[in-house]
């Protein structure tokens, strides 16, 4: 299969970055450098976590735009919402009122992303997996996947191929939609997300969604449009009632599953859950190393509580998934007979496009494909680490010293952005960069944005 | 290139953290993942084999184009048997080793089974001193 490269969706904004080294320090593979005083992102490195847009003091990190009147292009508006949609809202706003601004700022349809565990469930009575190998690695978040596609290959063997529980809802909407009378070509899946992992996931050209969503739109974008729904239609949105629209079926377990230990609450056997990005790497090293044979499921998280986390959601994550736990103590424990049987009306034309494809390995820890060369250039970055000063201040544009040295053996540095020896031994540092090269392969002029 | 990590008996908290961080270098390498694991599985054993068993010791790790040479040498107290060390399921280990999940007597035999060549020279009271070569294959799977 082609290495179709990752569609990345955060951009920096050369005129607002200062340059500062927030980012860089907190980006958890290393993705960032310093150059010319901005910002820039290694597109092979990046897993979309969003950590350096959270982290950035100035906002200079921002997230690509959704087009929301795009979804006007159909006639079938269809929006798959998160749950944790209904944790950004204060308690005032009930949740029959959440749906409603929804069906009211344009959409036709709502579909909870969630309610594919339940429509899984009806279709084969169990949360089933596909994988090589045990521990089972969850596939729900995508950022957690493209750090193992860069990472951690030989894990690759053991992300779940079952689709996710949105890509899920957006089939059956479609087959839905289409059983009613609707016709496909006019249908139109919008996935509303919390994260820019799920967003660039979307955008990348055939990509697991490709087909089943037309396109991603930012949370926080959707919030405010409902906000000001809210704003302007008070008495009328406060009329909503129970008898005028129905909440979309979802079981309280699906209800919980992008929350922390939601997913793996539901798996068979020995599970565990990690959240945080950093969490999830140190726990990764140890699952690479096979030190983990009695796990069954690994639900790991890229956000910190799970995907109330995500870097779109407004409110406060502890906040939000109070919500989401509260509200699902009022949620049945399965969907009604009804929509089962509409699920199971579709049954046969889901079950064969369950599974995704495999995922493939990219490469971004190897310092050169030729193993020759590359033990060259790690000899070097030795050496030159030992003359660094060891104290990781990333002023050279670098996050660390190792990272420095291993720059400059990649021919992409020069030991002259080290500030630390500028200042204490201005010669030596002459005799070294002749030594090691002299080409600052970054400070190149800027890349105009978009 | 070469590199040489420090092993102290007794350790346990810290066994591992050497095969950890070989891995960290190999994995830069371009080196096929099947061959990482096999090294970093082998270099385990014999890592905690020294913290568990031995006074402590050091690993000399070499690693050039397509094959790497790692030696793990400690400074005693030797195995008197070494035939009966390699048979699977053989063990010394304390009850209260066999307490923190080692000791199931596998490590040797699971040296044997990781490496392409392997020596071991021990005597009761000398040293042990374990040699292991691996090819190596270039890619990511
Ligand atoms: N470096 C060493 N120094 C002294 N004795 C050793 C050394 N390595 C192994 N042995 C002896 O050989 C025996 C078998 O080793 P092996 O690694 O196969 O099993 P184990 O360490 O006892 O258990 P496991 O490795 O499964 O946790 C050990 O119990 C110990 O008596
Ligand atoms: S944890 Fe959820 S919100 Fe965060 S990156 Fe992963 S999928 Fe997105
Ligand atoms: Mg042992």
């Amino acid at each position: 299969m082609a290495d179709i490269p990752f569609h990345h969706t955060l951009t920096v904004l050369q005129d607002v970055c200062k340059g500062c080294t927030h980012c860089m320090k907190r980006c958890p593979t290393g993705a960032i450098r310093i150059a010319g005083g901005k910002a820039h992102v290694d597109p092979e490195r990046c897993i979309d976590c969003g950590q350096c847009m959270v982290v950035c003091p100035h906002h200079a990190i921002v997230l690509e735009q959704s087009d929301f009147n795009r979804i006007f292009n159909y006639r079938n508006r269809v929006a798959i919402i998160p749950s944790l949609l209904f944790g950004q809202f204060e308690d005032t706003v009930s949740d029959l009122q959440i749906v409603h601004a929804l069906l009211q700022i344009g959409f036709t349809h709502v579909h909870i992303a969630e309610f594919g565990v339940d429509i899984l469930r009806t279709l084969g009575n169990r949360i089933s997996v596909y994988a090589d190998d045990r521990p089972v690695i969850s596939s729900y978040c995508p950022a957690v996947v493209r750090l193992i596609q860069l990472r951690y290959p030989a894990l690759l063997r053991t992300i779940n191929l079952m689709r996710t529980p949105a890509q899920i809802a957006a089939l059956f909407a479609r087959l839905d939609i289409e059983e009613q009378g609707g016709d496909p070509e006019e249908t139109g899946v919008f996935y509303i997300t919390p994260c820019a992992a799920k967003f660039a996931q979307i955008n990348t050209p055939m990509s697991a969604t490709s087909g089943l969503i037309q396109g991603g739109l930012n949370l926080d974008s959707v919030f405010n449009l409902m906000q000001s729904y809210f704003a302007k239609n008070k008495k009328e949105s406060l009329a909503v009632t129970p008898g005028v629209i129905a909440f979309p079926q979802i079981s309280a377990p699906a209800f919980l599953w992008s929350l922390t230990k939601g997913e793996s609450a539901s798996m068979p056997g020995r599970t565990l859950a990690v959240d945080e990005v950093h969490n999830v790497i140190e726990f990764l090293e140890l699952v690479e190393e096979d030190k983990q044979q009695n796990l069954d499921f690994l639900e790991l998280r890229a956000c910190a509580t799970g995907c109330t986390g995500g870097v779109l959601n407004p409110r406060n994550r502890f906040l939000a998934s109070e919500r989401i736990k509260h509200m699902a103590q009022r949620l049945p424990r399965e969907i009604d007979k009804e929509t089962k049987a509409r699920v199971l009306k579709v049954s046969d034309r889901m079950i064969h496009n369950l599974k995704v494809d495999r995922i493939e390995a990219k490469h971004s820890l190897k310092l050169d494909q030729d193993m020759g060369l590359a033990l060259q250039k790690m000899e070097k970055a030795r050496r030159i680490l030992e003359v660094l000063p060891g104290i990781d201040c990333g002023l050279c544009g670098s996050p660390s010293c190792a990272a420095l040295a291993e720059d400059i053996a990649r021919s992409n540095a020069s030991i002259r952005q080290c500030a630390v020896l500028k200042l204490t031994d201005p010669r030596g540092l002459n005799t070294l960069a002749r030594i090691w090269g002299e080409q600052i392969a970054l400070e190149k002029t800027p890349k105009p944005e978009v | 290139m070469h590199v040489t990590f420090k092993v102290t008996a007794g350790d346990f908290s810290n066994a591992g953290k050497i095969s950890s961080s070989i891995k960290t270098l190999l994995k830069q390498l371009n080196i096929s993942s099947v061959d990482v694991k096999r090294i970093i599985v082998a270099l385990y054993e014999a890592e905690v084999n020294v913290v568990a068993h031995s006074y402590g010791g050091e690993v000399v790790c070499d690693i050039e184009p397509h094959q790497a040479f790692i030696q793990v040498i400690d400074t005693g107290p030797g195995i008197p048997d070494l035939d009966l060390a390699m048979t699977e399921g053989w063990s010394t280990a304390t009850a209260e080793v066999r307490e923190m999940g080692f000791g199931a007597g596998m490590g040797l035999p699971n040296i044997r089974k990781n490496t392409d060549e392997l020596s071991i020279q021990t005597q009761a009271g000398g040293h042990t001193h374990i040699m292991m070569r691996f090819y190596i294959s270039e890619g990511t799977i």
